[in-house]
C-alpha cells in the first residue's frame, strides 16, 4: 500500500465534497469512541458542508486494515484535497487537522 | 548427529517445542523454538536473522506441513521474494498454495501524524486476519523496531509491543521477532528480549580480516539448551548450524580393519591396517610423499566400494590427479564412479568454523566411509593454533561419532627435535600416527617412515625407507648395516657387498660340497675293494669247512667199515691213525 498519489482521485475531483475523510476505528474502544466524538466536532467545526466523513469499523471488514496499511488505530485518511495524510489518534490534541 | 542421551527418564512433560527444520539449531535448543511463544532473533546488520526467520517459515510449510504468516517492516514482499530466491525459497508459489502470507507494512515517519491517543490494534487485526485465513502457526515479524521510527511515542508502543506478545501467545503460534542489536544491549530497544520467551543472538565477527558467523541462545524460558557460540553458515540451502562441541566421548567404535592402501605398510600394523572410524595423522616435511600416502589410502577406500571425501587445501582437484597419476594411483575412475570426491579451496577462503561447517555439510550430503584432509596445517593460515587446534578437536569428534576414518596430513616445519611436533597439537587426539621424514645421508635425501603410534594394536618399530614409484608407494627391506638402518646409495652398496658375500660363501659350500663327493667316492672304492676281498677270503674259508667236513665224512665211513670186519673190544686204536 504505497502512498497514494493525488493524481489517482483527480477525475473524481468534483464529484463529491471537497474533503474525502476515511476515519478507521475498531469497534467501541475508548480510542475509537473519542475518535469518532472529535472528528466529528471538528469537521462540524472547521468543515462544515465541505466533508464526506466515512467511518470504518475494522474489525468487521479485518481485510481493510492490510489494504489500508493500518497499524495506529484510530486512523483518519484523507483522501482529498492534496496529498494522502494520515492521522493516527483520538484528535484529542487538536494541533491540526 | 549428536542425540541428547539422558539416563534419567523424563518424569514432567517437556516443553512443547516447535522445529525449526533449520539444520543443526533444533540440536542446539533440543527440539526447536518453544511452541507457542515468541523468540527473539538479535543481531547487527547481515547476519541473516530475516532468512532465518523465513527459513523457519518456509520449512515449517515444507516439512511440517505449517502454514506461515510473513509481516515485514523493511522490505517488501517481492523483495523478499526475490532475496531469497538464490536460496530455492520460492515464497511466491507458496502463497499462491495459501500456505504463507507477506504481509509488508509500510511505517513511514512522514506520513504519520499524531493527534491523540491510539493504539496498535490495526496490526493487531491485520496479523490476526493474516493467521486466521491460511490457519498459520508459524508468524515471523521481521524487525519490529520498524514501529519505532514511524510512531514517535515510544510508552503506547512499548505497551502495545508487549501486549503484542501477549495476544501472539494467546493465538498460539509460534512467533519469530527479528531485531537489531544495539549497543551493549540485545535489542536496541531493549524490550522485546524481556518478552521473549526465547533469545538467540547472531553475532558477526572479523577476526583477522575472516568473517564469521556465530549463534548464541542467549536464554530459553523453560528449556535447557546449548549455551555455547555455534558457528554457522549461510549456504545455497539455507542456514546450517553446527553444534560442534556435543561430543560425550561415548560414541560407538568399530572392530573393523581399514588397509592404508600400502600393503607393506599394513604389514607395520599388528592388525594390518587401521581401525575403522578412528584417526590417523601422518607428519611430515615437505616432500615426503604425505599426499601420495593419502591418495593411496584414498584409491583403497574407493576400491573397498566404498566412499572417500577428499580436502585438498594445496593443490586443485585435476593437479592432484594428474601428480597421482604420474605415481600409478589413478583417482580419476573413483571420481568418475562417484566414489570419491575432491573437494578443492583455499584454506583463507574462508574462517575455521566456515570450513567446519562445510565439513560437516559435505560429510552428511555425501555419507563417506573415509575423510582425507591434505594437509591440516594450511588452515593455520586462517585462525591462531588454539583456535584450529579447537576446530580439528570437533572436527574428529564429529567424524568419530559418525564412524567415519579420518586420515589426516600435516606438515611440520622444524627438523630435527621439533619433527614429532605438530603445529596444531593434535596428536594426542589422533589414533595413529605416522611419520614420513627425509634420512639426509652422505650426500642424498631418502624417505624413511616410521609409526610414532598406534592405539589398540601392536607396530613396528621399524623406521622404513620407501620410495615412490610408477606403481605408488613401495617400502623396502630393512637392511642394517654396521651402524644401523642404511638407506639411499649405502643401502645399494650395502646390498652389493652383501650379494658378494653370499656369492662367495655359496662358491666356498659348493666347493666343499665337491670335496666332501670326491673323498666319499674313494672311501666308497675302497669299500668295494675291501668287500671283494672279504668275499675271496670268505670264499676260501667256507671251501676249507667243506674239504674238512669231506674229509671228516670218509673217515667215518672208514672206521664203520673197520668196525664191521673186527670185533667190536679192539677198535681202540682207530682215532690215532687219523692223521
Amino acid at each position: 500500500m504505497e502512498p497514494q498519489l493525488d493524481s489517482d482521485d483527480a477525475p473524481e475531483e468534483h464529484s463529491g465534497p471537497e474533503y474525502l475523510l476515511h476515519l478507521y476505528i475498531t469497534g467501541a474502544t475508548p480510542n475509537s469512541t473519542r475518535a469518532v466524538r472529535n472528528i466529528k466536532e471538528i469537521c462540524e467545526q472547521f468543515l462544515k458542508g465541505r466533508y464526506e466523513l466515512l467511518i470504518v469499523d475494522v474489525y468487521q471488514q479485518p481485510e481493510l486494515a492490510h489494504e489500508m496499511d493500518l497499524i495506529g488505530v484510530p486512523t483518519l485518511i484523507k483522501r482529498r484535497p492534496g496529498l494522502v495524510r494520515r492521522l493516527v489518534g483520538d484528535f484529542s490534541n487538536r494541533e491540526r487537522c | 548427529m549428536q542425540e541428547f542421551r539422558s539416563s534419567v527418564a523424563p518424569a514432567l512433560p517437556k516443553l512443547p517445542k516447535s522445529p525449526t527444520g533449520i539444520e543443526g539449531l533444533d540440536e542446539i535448543t533440543e527440539g526447536g523454538l518453544p511452541l507457542g511463544r515468541p523468540t527473539l532473533i538479535c543481531g547487527s546488520a547481515g547476519c541473516g536473522k530475516t532468512l532465518m526467520g523465513i527459513e523457519f517459515l518456509v520449512r515449517g510449510i515444507q516439512d511440517y506441513n505449517e502454514p506461515g504468516v510473513l509481516m515485514a517492516f523493511e522490505e517488501t514482499a517481492p523483495e523478499l521474494a526475490a532475496n531469497v530466491a538464490s536460496l530455492g525459497f520460492d515464497l511466491v508459489e507458496l502463497q499462491a498454495r495459501k500456505m504463507l502470507r507477506v504481509d509488508h507494512v509500510h511505517v513511514d515517519r512522514s506520513e504519520i501524524e499524531e493527534t491523540g491517543e491510539y493504539d496498535l490494534e490495526g496490526l493487531f487485526i491485520r496479523l490476526g486476519h493474516a493467521i486466521d485465513s491460511i490457519g498459520a502457526k508459524r508468524v515471523v515479524l521481521d524487525t519490529i523496531e520498524a514501529l519505532f521510527s514511524g510512531f514517535p511515542n515510544q510508552g503506547v508502543l512499548r505497551s502495545e509491543i508487549r501486549r503484542l506478545f501477549h495476544w501472539l501467545k494467546g493465538k498460539g503460534v509460534t512467533t519469530i521477532i527479528t531485531a537489531e542489536r544495539g549497543d551493549g544491549t540485545l535489542t536496541r530497544q531493549g524490550l522485546e528480549e524481556y518478552v521473549s520467551d526465547c533469545v538467540i543472538l547472531l553475532d558477526n565477527r572479523v577476526i583477522d580480516q575472516i568473517t564469521t558467523r556465530r549463534l548464541r541462545i542467549v536464554k530459553y524460558r523453560g528449556s535447557t539448551h546449548g549455551t555455547n557460540e555455534y558457528p554457522y553458515l549461510i549456504t545455497e540451502d539455507g542456514i546450517s548450524v553446527l553444534p560442534v562441541t556435543s561430543l560425550q566421548l561415548d560414541h560407538p567404535v568399530s572392530d573393523n580393519i581399514m588397509a592404508s592402501g600400502v600393503p607393506a605398510l599394513d604389514e607395520m600394523f599388528g592388525r594390518r591396517g587401521f581401525y575403522q572410524g578412528t584417526s590417523v595423522l601422518i607428519t611430515g616435511t615437505a616432500g615426503t610423499a604425505k599426499t601420495t600416502l593419502a591418495a593411496a589410502f584414498a584409491e583403497k577406500v574407493c576400491q573397498q566400494g566404498q566412499r572417500c571425501l577428499l580436502f585438498a587445501f594445496e593443490e586443485s582437484p585435476q593437479q592432484l590427479l594428474r601428480n597421482m597419476r604420474s605415481v600409478g594411483i589413478d583417482l580419476q575412475q573413483h571420481v568418475a564412479a562417484g566414489l570419491l570426491r575432491i573437494e578443492a579451496s583455499r584454506p583463507t577462503i574462508n574462517g575455521l568454523e566456515q570450513h567446519l561447517v562445510t565439513l560437516h555439510r559435505l560429510v552428511k550430503d555425501f555419507k563417506p566411509a573415509a575423510v582425507v584432509i591434505d594437509p591440516i596445517t594450511n588452515l593455520i593460515s586462517v585462525g591462531n593454533a588454539a583456535e584450529v587446534r579447537s576446530m580439528l578437536t570437533r572436527l574428529i569428534d564429529f567424524l568419530k561419532v559418525n564412524g567415519i576414518t579420518a586420515f589426516f596430513t600435516a606438515l611440520v616445519s622444524g627438523r630435527g627435535l621439533q619433527q614429532e611436533m605438530t603445529d596444531e597439537g593434535v596428536s594426542s587426539l589422533v589414533d595413529t600416527w605416522i611419520s614420513v621424514r627425509d634420512l639426509e645421508g652422505i650426500g642424498e635425501r631418502n624417505r624413511g617412515l616410521s609409526i610414532l603410534k598406534s592405539r589398540g594394536m601392536a607396530h613396528s618399530n621399524q623406521v622404513r625407507e620407501f620410495i615412490v614409484t610408477e606403481h605408488g608407494i613401495e617400502l623396502l627391506d630393512v637392511v642394517v648395516g654396521p651402524t644401523g638402518i642404511v638407506t639411499g646409495a649405502s643401502r645399494l652398496t650395502q646390498q652389493m657387498q652383501q650379494h658378494a658375500q653370499t656369492l662367495a660363501a655359496q662358491q666356498e659350500t659348493d666347493r666343499r660340497d665337491r670335496e666332501l663327493e670326491r673323498r666319499r667316492r674313494v672311501l666308497e672304492a675302497n669299500i668295494a675293494n675291501l668287500r671283494t676281498e672279504f668275499e675271496s677270503v670268505e670264499e676260501e674259508l667256507r671251501q676249507i669247512y667243506s674239504d674238512e667236513q669231506n674229509r671228516q665224512q670218509t673217515l667215518t665211513s672208514g672206521n664203520q667199515r673197520i668196525a664191521a670186519a673186527n670185533p667190536p673190544a679192539r677198535a681202540t686204536p682207530a682215532p690215532a691213525e687219523t692223521k
